[in-house]
């Protein structure tokens, strides 16, 4: 973009969030304008579609009060730019990213365009550095590594913010000491969530170490739409060009979404599904496959966005398409969470795609797979039997499906249940599902090789 | 030649002065020379699609035409090499401009400085037809053949002598019927959207082999066929498609990343080049070709991506190779269309896909096939499609699914409640189906052993008999099931965790040759004959269970390939032995 700035006060038409503005001929699509209202107040847009003689134009500050006659909109012949310098550590900014917390401008290092360009896939380094957050369920069983996006699917009234919080406080790399740093994107929170979110950080220490963007459920909601993009621009400037392995959590994914289908149903689109963009999936790749690591580069970004499933619905647009992108998922349970097991992880259908690369010998311990694989055999298998607890009694049971409707009773509370302030390190993980399976007899465990089944069954529990 | 933007939405432009240019013209759009194709054409307006990001784009800028079809470069040199949507090498690009993807990044598909060895195949005065053999060009292990390009025909009025070329300078000379001396290199073009002609479609007759046992044995897939793998997210899709793109049998690979994960392509590129194939000891990446256009590269080059793809495998089928492509996933492609559709405002139909989806998907596949190649010399090759599907929310009867199905002779369903107790590959057996089963017969019968069928039907069954007790065992428990029936839930859960599991990351597991297969189902199929019998003559099966045969049958697939046919014999002269002790001895 070269074209110096211009200042239109024709604008023609207002629709939702989007206005035209007719004779420019040379908008760029994609070119950032400010737009000034009647009253003076000031607002960002973006150009979404140009032609010869009108750009139409979306305003992230919303529509509210604009007007067709006296309103200016200065093309300004920028993209979506913000400043980088590790002064942003600490730092609290809306989610346009422009400052908050009435500390001033950021005195640029550099400056970034916000919608990035993507890895080349050659470039990549395969993430395989397990990060221990401190949860059985997701150490053993779902294990995260660096580099990786791993969303938590979960739904109103969940606890997927201690969750993230646990998780931000707990999470270490092995013999590990590099410097790290937490990026928060917020998007369409109440502000007791993100109050939440900045007392867990400040007593804890990591504000220090954390940069936050913060769209609030009283925001304009179509300023979310840049927000993960900021976050993101934030997180690549730490991770590749200050080395820092860097934890993004975006919260919350499908609000960000609402946006996107808000400015889709103005622009008169052909929808997918319930109304979402056919492109949603393209857009939301665009965010989440910025995860990952480079080759050659110290840091890394590592991505927990929270998804809220409408109506626990893991088939809705939001958590279907995020999960065909990211690297696995997290799932929480409104059952688990009745039965008062914290974090309520519904291990059956999470997931973590790049656990094989980052377990086992000389990573983690060698039982670390096959004894992942036997808990979520022997659990679906003792889930299954629970339901059919009420149909057929436990008479009907053989002695052997009693053991696994034990199994998965005492899995529920005392593997994946744990206290909120507990950290238990993957070997404590680890032995603690030797003990569980060690009810079963030897023959049950098919998914362990007998060696290692005589190794820690003997060894440790029985 | 050239036309002048007046409209820009996303990856589609519009632009006028366009009158002269062609549907799939290529362009390059922009003061920034972004490629793009015309995809539209309405008097002087041509609406384009762009294969670039279009920030920064803004109307009265230049669209200049090529000329040219949006075409794939051939020549040796293709294989090993990781390629965009659109044919550009991103190993290359990566050296060149660095880490991220920058915009108007041009560079040729095949190296142009490179010397390739080349050998005279061809007379003088001989008869120059499309196929014909104008020399050899050593490429890894392959022999590369350079062929007479379709379109070209006359006879040799020269070729070059042995030495080391560039593809670009001229390895023969065509002088055709009209008179007119076509100067043949080692670079072809060919424009993706067109199937590159052949003389006939044979059908397939030779199973794929892809080591995966659940494949192979129950639902298989043959040289030439075309297969689709839908599921859920998470279900196994790319691991199965990572699977057979190492372990299959096919001379050569191509693997279409179209839309997916990053981190999907560099586990492809850290494994491969370690991996040697199981049949030539050579590293799997000397037979790859990789194109990897992932979901956050731009939208429109990824729709190209399957053509550019399949273009490169028909390449290599020419020469008489057996190639295999993988394509995932195809659900991103058709998005892909469905996003362009979207901003051409076009009528959508089903899902807001266009109404053209179904053929645009019939016209892909179609693509696969074992042919009798163009040439004076007989010769068959073949390429084999395998696509997965997303189906959004795992729902089957969504258009993309549907419509592949009725295209496609292989149907591995992926079952997400299977995945989620960690039965991978998460193929559901009672869902699936192979139309190939009566072509491959023959060769099982021959290469695994005369009791392929029966042993295979026997499992099927026991299967199908399982689901059918689980209705009643779901409602009263499994304690009144007469004692057959017991057997026949014990003998299923046999073939479910030692034959139908197999764990991608096993190291042993990972690829199960057919001869091990063939006698893993031997074993399999003789317990449940033996028990069966016992159970004849008065045994429980409970008795059967607790044999110490009952267990010795787990983790079948981790005993080591060679020492599996002793392993075999052994475990066959156990069960002998052991049930005759059930039941009142032998009968
Ligand atoms: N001249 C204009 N002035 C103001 N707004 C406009 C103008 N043209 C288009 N728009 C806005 O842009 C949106 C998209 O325009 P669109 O491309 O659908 O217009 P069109 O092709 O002229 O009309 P149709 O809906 O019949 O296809 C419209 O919904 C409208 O809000
Ligand atoms: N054959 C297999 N063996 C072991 N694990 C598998 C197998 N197939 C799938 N998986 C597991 O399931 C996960 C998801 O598989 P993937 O192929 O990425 O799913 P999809 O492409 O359908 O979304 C993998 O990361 C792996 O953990
Ligand atoms: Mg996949
Ligand atoms: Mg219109």
């Amino acid at each position: 973009m070269t074209s110096p700035a211009r200042e239109y006060t024709s604008v023609t038409r207002v629709a939702g969030p989007l206005m035209a503005v007719s004779g420019v001929g040379d908008a760029a699509y994609g070119e950032v304008v400010e737009v000034r209202l009647p009253d003076g107040e000031r607002r960002m847009g973006q150009v979404l579609e140009s032609r010869l003689d009108l750009a139409i134009v979306q305003v992230f500050g919303g529509t509210r009060d604009l007007d067709t006659e006296v309103t200016s909109v200065r093309f300004t012949g920028e993209p979506l730019r913000m400043a980088v310098s590790p002064e942003i550590l600490g730092r609290v900014f809306d989610g346009t990213g422009v400052p908050a917390d009435g500390g001033g401008a950021v005195i640029p290092e550099e400056v970034r365009d916000i919608s990035g360009a993507s890895i080349n896939p050659t470039a990549r380094d395969y993430p395989q550095d397990c990060i221990e957050t401190g949860i059985s369920a997701i150490d053993g069983m779902n294990t995260l590594v660096r580099g990786q996006k791993l969303p938590i699917f979960s739904g109103a009234g969940l606890p997927h913010s201690r969750l993230a919080a646990q998780i931000a406080r707990q999470a270490r790399v092995l013999g590990d000491s590099e410097e790290f740093a937490i990026v928060f994107g917020a998007m369409g929170i109440t502000s007791e969530e993100s109050r939440f979110f900045m007392g867990e950080f400040e007593e804890t220490g990591a504000l220090e170490h954390a940069v936050i963007f913060a769209n609030l459920a009283d925001d304009p909601a179509i300023e979310r739409i840049v927000t993960p993009q900021c976050a993101l621009a934030a997180a690549e400037y730490l991770a590749f060009s200050r080395g820092m392995h860097v934890l993004v959590i975006l919260q919350d994914i499908t609000a960000y979404c609402e946006a996107l289908r808000e400015v889709s149903a103005a622009r008169e689109e052909v929808p997918a599904r319930r109304g979402y963009p056919g492109y949603m999936y393209t857009d939301l790749a665009s965010i989440f496959e910025r995860a990952g690591r480079i080759k050659g580069k110290k840091g890394s970004i590592t991505q927990l966005p929270i998804i809220s499933m409408p109506d626990d619905d893991i088939t809705h647009p939001v958590p279907d398409l995020t999960g065909y992108i990211t690297e696995g998922q997290i799932v929480l349970s409104r059952d688990l969470h009745r039965k008062s097991v914290y974090p309520p992880i519904d291990v059956l259908p999470s997931l973590s795609r790049l656990m094989a690369g980052g377990i086992g010998k000389g990573k983690t311990r060698d039982d670390h797979g096959p004894v992942s694989d036997q808990l979520y055999a022997a659990y679906a298998r003792g889930r299954r039997l629970e339901s059919l607890v009420a149909v057929i009694g436990e008479e009907g049971f053989t002695p052997i499906d009693r053991l696994y409707l034990d199994f998965a009773a005492r899995f529920e509370r005392e593997f994946i249940g744990q206290n909120e302030k507990e950290g238990r390190t993957i070997a404590e993980s680890l032995d603690l599902a030797w003990q569980l399976l060690s009810s079963f007899p030897d023959e049950e465990l098919k998914r362990i090789d007998p060696t290692l089944i005589a190794a820690h069954v003997r060894r440790g529990a029985r | 030649m050239s036309g002048r933007i007046v409209r820009i939405t996303g990856p589609v432009i519009e632009a006028d002065g366009m009158r002269g240019g062609r549907m799939y013209e290529v362009v390059r759009a922009g003061n920034a020379a972004l490629i793009g194709e015309i995809i539209g054409l309405s008097e002087e307006t041509a609406t384009i699609q762009v294969y670039e990001d279009t920030t920064g784009i803004a109307p009265g800028e230049p669209v200049e035409r090529t000329g040219a079809s949006l075409s794939v470069e051939l020549g040796p040199g293709l294989l090993g090499t990781v390629y965009d949507g659109i044919q550009r090498p991103l190993e290359v690009i990566r050296d060149e401009f660095g880490d991220f993807i920058i915009r108007g990044a041009s560079l040729p598909a095949l190296d142009r400085e490179r010397r390739h060895e080349f050998t005279p195949q061809a007379e003088i005065g001989g008869a120059a037809a499309p196929g014909t053999l104008i020399g050899t060009v050593p490429e890894g292990r392959f022999t590369h053949a350079v062929l007479v390009p379709p379109g070209t025909d006359g006879t040799f009025l020269r070729v070059s002598p042995p030495g080391n070329y560039t593809v670009e300078e001229e390895v023969a000379c065509v002088r055709t019927a009209g008179g007119e001396d076509l100067i043949v290199s080692m670079l072809q073009r060919w424009p993706v959207r067109t199937a590159r002609p052949i003389r006939e479609k044979m059908a397939p007759s030779e199973p794929l082999i892809t080591g995966q046992r659940v494949i192979d044995s129950f639902f298989p897939m043959t040289k030439g066929g075309a297969a689709a793998v839908p599921g859920p997210f998470g279900a196994g899709k790319t691991v199965v498609q990572h699977q057979l793109a190492k372990w299959s049998d096919a001379d050569i690979i191509v693997y279409v990343g179209c839309g997916e994960r990053g981190n999907e392509l560099a586990d492809v590129l850290r494994q491969f080049p370690a991996l040697d194939d199981p049949r030539t000891g050579e590293p799997l990446m000397g037979r790859t070709v990789l194109i990897g256009n992932t979901s956050n590269m731009p939208v429109a080059a990824r729709e190209a991506s399957v053509y550019t793809g399949i273009t490169i495998a028909e390449y290599y089928r020419d020469m008489g190779y057996d190639v295999a492509l993988m394509a995932d996933s195809t659900s991103r492609w058709a998005e892909a269309l469905r996003e362009i559709s979207g901003r051409l405002e076009e009528m959508p139909g089903e899902h807001g896909y266009p109404a053209y989806l179904a053929s645009r998907l019939a016209e892909f596949y179609e693509r696969a096939g074992r042919v009798r190649v163009l040439g004076p010399t007989e010769k068959t090759g073949s390429v084999s499609v395998i696509g997965a599907v997303s189906p959004p929310g795992g729902d089957f009867s969504e258009p993309v699914t549907q419509n592949t199905l009725r295209i496609v002779k292989v149907f591995w369903a992926l079952d997400a409640d299977l995945a989620h107790e960690r039965h991978f590959p998460a193929i559901n057996w009672l869902q699936s189906y192979s139309l190939y089963l009566d072509a491959v017969r023959g060769w099982w019968e021959e290469h695994g052993g005369p009791e392929w069928d029966r042993a295979r039907k026997d499992m099927m069954s026991v299967l199908q008999k399982e689901s059918e007790l689980e209705e009643i065992v779901n409602l009263v428990g499994s304690d009144v099931l007469p004692e057959e029936d017991k057997l026949a839930l014990l003998v299923a859960g046999i073939i479910r965790e030692s034959f139908l599991i197999q764990y991608a990351f096993d190291p042993v597991d990972t690829y199960c040759p057919p001869q091990k297969q063939y006698l893993m189902m031997r074993l399999i199929h003789d317990y449940a004959d033996a028990g069966r019998a016992a159970v004849g003559r008065g045994a429980s099966s409970a008795q059967v269970g607790a044999l110490p045969v009952t267990g010795r049958l787990s983790r079948l697939g981790s005993v080591p390939t060679t020492e599996f046919p002793t392993f075999f014999g052994e475990l066959e002269r156990r069960m002998e032995e052991e049930f005759g002790t059930l039941g009142g001895g032998r009968p």
